[in-house]
């Protein structure tokens, strides 16, 4: 994996991590306006990522769209990846 | 259902090969209180839970738990993947050699198997955020022996990141305590 293609790989995680975390926090305060709006900016920050991620170099999941041959599991599976 | 996303949820770095340390970190990948037993605990515990919010956290937690495990299978791999067999001679990873190889396999740092006797799960949704809690406290412990004895500053990283996941569960875990209790003192038929 090139250097280009980690440094976007690792902010798609980091985007990932703070939509987890505000996740768990809205289960029990779901009523906190500013928090919603918080995940909602991670939220489409992060589907726009993952979709230029995907185009560029292959689908993240199997549910993602594929060329020609399968791609799903071409790319290097998360342990195989030196960060 | 689940979607599997092909990254990590933090990247794991490990500089050095260290069948030793592979063999202790994998109290988190099969021990009582490691991620395998938090993430099967929680997801268990699920039906039985009264209120949205709880369901939510036991199901949002519970997936974490899952990715947490990959991030321990993944440092003890990338741990002992380069090192020569008779490297694991005569260190605490032989016995685990001998019958798995290289592979992680979810036993406890001295090779007790996961058993389900590790976790609870009750019709009763006290009792279950009592475990809940206490589950992320022991493991921030174990985290913290684990802190103690790790000299692979990558590793560390990745454990340190780790328990401090787990004070953020058990403060969850509380708010959750808080709500259910709420709602069952406010269901009074008479």
């Amino acid at each position: 994996m090139d250097s280009k293609q980690l440094d976007m790989l690792k902010e798609i995680m980091e985007i990932c991590f703070c939509l987890t975390d505000i996740n768990l926090y809205l289960d029990t305060h779901p009523n906190d306006d500013r928090a919603v709006a918080l995940h909602n900016t991670f939220s489409k920050k992060y589907k726009e990522l993952t979709n230029m991620y995907s185009m560029k170099y292959g689908p993240l999941t199997n549910y993602d769209l594929s060329k020609y041959p399968w791609e799903y599991t071409k790319s290097p599976w998360p342990w195989e990846i030196e960060y | 259902m689940w979607i599997y996303e092909k990254k990590l949820q933090y990247p794991v770095r490990v500089d050095t090969c260290n069948p030793t340390l592979a063999a202790m970190i994998l109290e988190q990948f099969g021990g009582p209180d490691g991620e395998l037993s938090a993430g099967i605990r929680y997801l268990t515990q699920r039906w039985a839970m009264p209120t949205d919010q709880a369901k939510g956290i036991l199901t949002d937690i519970g997936t974490e738990e899952l990715a947490h495990w990959e991030i321990i299978g993944t440092i003890v791999w990338k741990l002992i993947k380069n090192v020569p067999i008779k490297d694991i001679e005569g260190t605490p990873l032989e016995a685990h050699y001998v019958n798995h190889g290289k592979s992680p396999f979810p036993h406890d740092a001295s090779g007790y198997a996961w058993t389900a006797t590790f976790i609870q799960s009750k019709d009763d949704p006290i009792a279950n955020l009592h475990e809940d809690m206490a589950s992320e406290q022991k493991a921030r412990a174990t985290y913290e022996y684990l802190i103690n004895i790790c000299d692979d500053p990558g590793v560390k990283d990745a454990l340190r990141f780790l328990r401090e996941r787990e004070i953020v569960h058990f403060q969850r875990f509380g708010e959750t305590l808080d709500i259910v209790q709420e709602c069952l003192n406010s269901k009074k038929y008479y």
